[in-house]
């Protein structure tokens, strides 16, 4: 790497609207000297983030409570009742939320040194989030946070939520992200899963046609822990969604499933590092893209098995449906393996509709959109049917649907 | 109406690995209305291949001739629009589809014929009476309503699930490209008489077999000889019994 390559990064608008927002933030010198992620940097090599680094990102404003509300009953109009905690432009919105016992918003944190480029940008900028420690033994039941942006001229929004579930708590979140307008929303999610605890992370990233979503997860599991995850990107100019989890006790469990969803010329990104630091851990990732028109999908998925984590038992799928002849993916799964008595398995596959199992359903009737349609949801079914919550599931399902009918029209 | 389906002349070819593979030469062909005509004919002559031309399959390129199904011009309709004009075919080698419901695929085919045609859709409970009274009819269990499409399914329940397909999409011209093989005698005689229920003025079938048995149980009114994409010969039910006993080379001589 130059370091005029690194010079030229700092000139960045983009960059320089952090820099001037960032004040007096711990975090303000590592994001001054290393800039914002480029494809100099292995890890973004696919990612580019040049389509955003000529905007000039200002702070949010907060929405009256009026425009929020409709803000929310039009981007998520079938967001159902129950507990939740909504954002509007980064900010907390009391009126729109319900918070259950135990959830806090804190409005600004110091938060501690940063080394993630993602992280760094978000300790340099942010605005606090949700704090949720749900005590030993506690099942929590369901909670959604919902961060809507709705921007006139591009603003970015830096949200870190920190989840705590104390020995066997349980917790079901679901993360909603939508918005309207050109904006960065660059939030940052961190769980921390005690002994025999379980948290499923349920993401719905539909943020506007015109806007970058930035994010990262990182999880920490002990023994007997279950960190299960299934993201569904269906929006974004460019997205990145990146996860970090490790099992630290024997026994633990993460399950970082997706389906990325793309038309036009959106990218997206989901990158992975699933660490195994015990032995008899399980992991189970399935990641399904389907990309159409001029879209751009990347999977990196990374398993890390440490030479203590004997008998762990990794799986991996990472498939593309390619829907046109300029839909692209770059698929880079890697296995590190350290120990010598582990079962690691997988897998990759490009494709495109079959054209038999395409005629065969038209021949009974179907016309071809639908034909189309049925075999693109028998697709991602593998993936889709890893959601273990049923309600979860089927709302799902049923953006998947709503995403396709666009596509029709 | 005499020309219910005819075709004409009827020239097809497929891509072979970019070489152009004439597969039909000039094929005649007429079914009249309420009839079931039978073609049989040594493999490779072609008999799938004019079975998917019919369907609408546009690997195959058709370069000459005509088809004209119930006063409508079939090649210039697509897949759907035959099935909704009631073409039907069931597959030589039904494909499997992983990850859909064979339940939920059936409802969307006859559903999506109905509005073709006009017809009121089917909802869920009158669906499930309609597809378990068929099924019935087919021996079928009610568990592979359940499985996904053909997955996993012996051939034999491959072909039943065709014709439970058929009877549930109310074809006025059905193809049936070798039903026959792969089932035994009982099964074979669930799905003849699948057809042959069927059967009235407003019903016909091509159906495409190897073995004279099939015909004992669906009498055919014609049977037609096929071979290197021509039909050669046509007649009675009596030539099954003669090409059961004799074999194709009498007609293939004759023809050459
Ligand atoms: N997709 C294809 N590619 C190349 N050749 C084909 C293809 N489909 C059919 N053929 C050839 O066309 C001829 C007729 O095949 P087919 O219609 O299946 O005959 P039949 O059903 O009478 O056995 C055969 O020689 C077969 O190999
Ligand atoms: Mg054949």
């Amino acid at each position: 790497m130059s370091s005029g390559a690194i010079a030229k990064k700092t000139e960045t608008r983009a960059l320089q609207s952090f820099l001037k927002r960032a004040g007096k933030s711990a975090a303000l010198p590592v994001l001054k000297s290393e800039g914002l992620p480029h494809r100099g940097i292995e890890a973004w090599h696919y990612t580019s983030l040049r389509v955003l680094e000529d905007l000039d990102f200002a702070e949010a404003t907060p929405l009256g409570e009026v425009d929020a509300q409709e803000l929310l009953r039009n981007l998520v109009p079938d967001l159902t009742d129950g507990p939740r905690v909504v954002f509007v432009n980064g900010f907390f919105m009391p009126s729109l939320s319900s918070l259950p016992a135990g959830v806090t918003v804190v409005e600004r944190e110091a938060v501690s040194a940063e080394t993630h480029p993602l992280t760094v940008l978000n300790a340099a900028l942010g605005r606090g989030g949700v704090r949720f420690h749900v005590p030993e033994g506690v099942d929590a039941g369901n909670l959604a946070i919902v961060s809507l942006s709705s921007a006139e001229h591009p603003i970015s929004t830096h949200l870190r939520h920190e989840i705590a579930l104390a020995p066997g708590a349980r917790l079901t979140l679901l993360e909603i992200h939508a918005g309207q307008g050109t904006y960065l929303s660059n939030p940052v999610l961190r769980f921390d899963v005690s002994k025999a605890a379980s948290v499923r992370h349920v993401k719905l990233q539909a943020d506007s046609d015109t806007s970058f979503h930035l994010a990262f997860v990182e999880g920490n599991v002990a023994e007997e822990g279950t960190y299960d995850s299934f993201t569904l990107t269906l929006g974004g100019r460019l997205a990145r969604h990146e996860v970090r989890c490790a099992m630290r006790g024997l026994h633990g469990n993460v399950h970082v499933n997706a389906a990325q969803i793309l038309d036009g010329e959106r990218h997206a990104d989901l990158t992975s590092r699933i660490t195994h630091a015990a032995p008899h851990c399980n992991s189970r990732q399935t990641v399904k893209n389907v990309i159409t028109d001029a879209a751009h999908a990347v999977f990196q998925g990374k398993i890390e098995v440490e030479r203590i984590a004997q008998k762990t038992d990794g799986y991996q799928m990472n498939q593309a449906l390619l829907l046109s002849d300029r839909a692209q993916i770059d698929s880079k799964p890697e296995l590190e393996i350290y120990a010598d008595d582990v079962k690691c398995s997988h897998g990759a596959t490009i494709g495109a509709l079959d054209d038999e199992q395409l005629f065969y359903l038209r021949s009974r009737g179907i016309p071809e959109i639908e034909a189309k349609a049925i075999l693109v949801r028998a697709f991602l079914g593998d993936a889709l049917d890893l959601i273990v919550d049923e309600g979860l599931r089927s709302w799902l399902d049923a953006r998947v649907d709503a995403w396709w009918a666009k596509q029709v029209n | 109406m005499n020309d219910f389906m005819k075709i004409s002349g009827l020239c097809a070819q497929i891509d072979d690995n970019g070489l152009p593979k004439p597969i039909l030469r000039g094929l005649d062909l007429e079914i009249p209305k309420g009839q079931v005509h039978a073609i049989m004919g040594p493999n490779g002559s072609g008999k799938s291949t004019l079975s998917y031309v019919l369907a609408g399959r546009d690997d195959y390129e058709v370069t000459d001739g005509s088809v004209a199904f119930d006063g409508q011009d079939l090649l210039a309709m697509s897949p759907d629009e035959r099935a909704a004009a009631g073409v039907f075919l069931a597959f030589q080698s039904p494909v499997e589809l992983p990850g859909v419901n064979n339940a939920n695929f059936l409802r969307t085919a006859v559903n999506a014929v109905r509005r073709a045609r006009g017809e009121d859709e089917l909802d869920a409970v009158a669906f499930l009476k309609t597809v378990r009274a068929e099924t019935k009819r087919l021996h079928m269990s009610d568990e592979m309503l359940k499985r996904n499409v053909n997955v996993g399914f012996s051939g034999g329940e491959k072909k039943r699930n065709e014709v439970l397909q058929m009877r549930m999409l109310a074809p006025k011209f059905a193809i049936l490209d070798e039903t026959d093989s792969g089932l035994d005698i009982d099964a074979l005689r669930v799905v003849a008489d699948g057809v042959n229920s069927l059967r009235g003025p407003d019903f016909s079938a091509l159906v495409i077999t190897h073995h004279q048995r099939l015909l004992d149980y669906i009498q055919p009114d014609r049977v037609h000889v096929m071979a290197k994409g021509r039909i050669i010969h046509s007649g009675g039910p009596e030539v099954a019994r003669q090409l059961e006993a004799q074999g194709y080379a009498k007609y293939l001589e004759a023809a050459a």
